[in-house]
């Protein structure tokens, strides 16, 4: 009795807005884009009949637009991945590595710009980036260079974006892997004549692999989606699916076809949303 | 130790690599030059700009009651759920309660923005229920956002074997109830303040959620600094960097205090 009374309220909750939510954009995502308030006809009619559609997911696959900034997206996820953890992986070891007193520390200097206002950080790199800014006005103070370099509106600019907002993402798991290795298993294996690298190689790289998955994942997953990033850094063509779906939304009005995107995404999103979930089960 | 330089030297560059830009933006915040990141000497005159900006202030004072709105929300159903799945074993549906509540922390905000909306607008047109769409539906999408993160936090904090403190308060006459009182629940309370702490950022930072949620009377902070930011950096995004920084260290340092407490605490019962 007294736990339906935590229970009830708990999954209405659910239920309203993460339940219905996915049943909802699936229902819209079938449905048509109309001239109206709001601007679509759900494919369920009045007097319940079916007049919905897989046309929205036709065009995805049809025309290259929609379909290459799926594919897009993923190749940026994956590079702003293996970038955080090629820089993440050195600072999650020194950490790891710290006098315990030290390492509270450290961890904060790392999560503390993740506090700081996103957007703010973002507007630090148009400052450094744009063509007026901070590195093009020393290059051109310095002589290296006369016309300012293109450096904002770029891919690089972009993925620079991505590393700076999603690198705590993959320091944490990968500080948590490490910082479970006894150091002794490594000690013991150089005793058996493994050279530093080798002991490395398989010992520490080997049991540090679940953190390794679980950093990848958990900077892909949201950076597949990213929108403000590559609209603030990115450049204004080779869209990237989070900017399609917002540009089919705010600026097409076109419903349907934002939510048939989204689904789209969350569908190549499913398997490693999974082997994350499965990752943190286990942990 | 070769390896062990190179681990220092990574360090070094990627706490570089985060800091740098953020130092910058608060360095040149106290400059006079009314292009951001150019030096004309020291000024506060952009922090007087800001305070004299009313539609920025605006902005952040609905985000902050928004953000405070959405992080107690999160608290009571993230709390509730994280007691659940942490506490009963096993009851109708846990699985299915563990996976719902935590999906906001794996779908991208895209998606969780846009299915959102779309439910506002089918629970309107079904119930009349909310009227058009503002800050109270940024509230509702940024408390359930929030509830996922205080869920997590909070089952962990539970996790322990504390459940045989419960059993004795009982063993020694104490109702459920009282025995939820007086044990548990203070038990909560560390994980519940920081879950409340990150809900409440959460919501403040958040730039995506709120912008298919919003409506006409919802504009919130990071609207407005998005819509500053993509016609171009002003000295005023600048100052408010500073400003920002500095409450969010507040915020941090008040947090890892928590978080002291609390490991200190969980010494003290031998955990």
């Amino acid at each position: 009795m007294r736990r339906l009374l935590i229970l009830v309220p708990v999954w209405a909750w659910l239920l309203a807005f993460v339940a219905a939510p996915a049943v909802i954009l699936l229902g819209i995502a079938l449905g048509q884009s109309t001239e109206g308030i709001p601007p679509f006809a759900p494919p369920v009619g009045p007097g319940l009949v079916w007049q919905g559609s897989l046309g929205n997911f036709a065009t995805l696959f049809e025309d290259e637009f929609y379909f290459d900034s799926l594919l897009r997206a993923l190749r940026i996820a994956t590079s702003t991945a293996a970038l955080a953890l090629l820089l993440g992986f050195p600072m999650a070891l020194a950490i790891a590595r710290a006098p315990r007193a030290r390492q509270a520390l450290l961890l904060a200097l790392v999560l503390l710009p993740f506090w700081t206002g996103f957007l703010l950080r973002m507007g630090a790199f148009i400052g450094l980036l744009r063509d007026q800014g901070l590195i093009n006005g020393l290059l051109i103070g310095l002589g290296v260079v006369q016309e300012p370099l293109p450096l904002l509106y770029t891919e690089g600019a972009m993925l620079a974006g991505m590393l700076h907002a999603y690198l705590p993402f993959a320091v944490l798991p990968l500080y948590a892997a490490l910082s479970r290795l006894d150091p002794v298993l490594e000690q013991a294996a150089m005793d058996l004549g493994a050279t530093p690298g080798a002991a490395f190689r398989t010992v520490t790289l080997p049991l540090a692999l679940p953190g390794i998955i679980a950093g990848f994942l958990l900077v892909f997953i949201p950076a597949a989606g990213e929108f403000v990033i590559p609209e603030l850094l990115g450049p204004s063509e080779a869209l990237p699916v989070g900017r399609v779906l917002w540009q089919e939304f705010f600026q097409n009005r076109d419903w349907p076809l934002a939510a048939a995107l989204a689904v789209a995404l969350l569908v190549l999103l499913i398997l490693p949303i999974r082997l994350f979930q499965r990752l943190e089960s286990r942990a | 130790m070769k390896r062990g330089r190179v681990g220092s030297w990574g360090l070094a560059l990627g706490l570089g690599f985060l800091w740098v830009p953020v130092l910058l933006l608060v360095g040149f915040a106290f400059s006079a030059d009314r292009i951001p990141f150019q030096w004309g000497g020291v000024s506060l005159r952009w922090f007087a700009a800001l305070a004299a900006n009313e539609r920025l202030i605006e902005a952040a004072w609905l985000s902050i009651r928004i953000a405070a709105g959405a992080a107690t929300l999160a608290m009571l159903i993230g709390g509730a759920a994280g007691f659940a799945l942490a506490r009963w074993g096993g009851f109708g549906g846990r699985v299915l309660l563990g996976g719902l509540i935590g999906a906001p922390l794996v779908l991208p905000e895209v998606v969780t923005g846009l299915s959102l909306l779309l439910t506002f607008v089918a629970l309107e047109a079904l119930t009349g229920w909310p009227e058009g769409r503002g800050a109270l539906t940024v509230l509702l999408a940024h408390g359930t956002l929030g509830a996922a993160y205080v869920a997590v936090v909070v089952q962990a904090r539970l996790a322990g074997g504390e459940r045989v403190l419960e059993e004795a308060a009982m063993d020694l006459g104490a109702g459920p109830f009282t025995a939820f009182c007086t044990v548990t629940l203070p038990l909560m309370v560390p994980a519940l303040a920081a879950g409340w702490l990150l809900a409440f950022t959460l919501s403040l930072d958040d730039l995506v959620v709120a912008s298919f949620v919003s409506g006409p009377e919802g504009t919130t902070l990071p609207m407005v600094l998005f819509s500053a930011l993509r016609l171009g950096l002003t000295p005023e995004v600048n100052a408010l960097g500073a400003v920002i920084l500095l409450l969010a260290g507040a915020l941090v340092g008040l947090a890892m205090l928590l978080l002291r407490a609390r490991r200190v605490e969980g010494q003290g019962e031998g955990g």
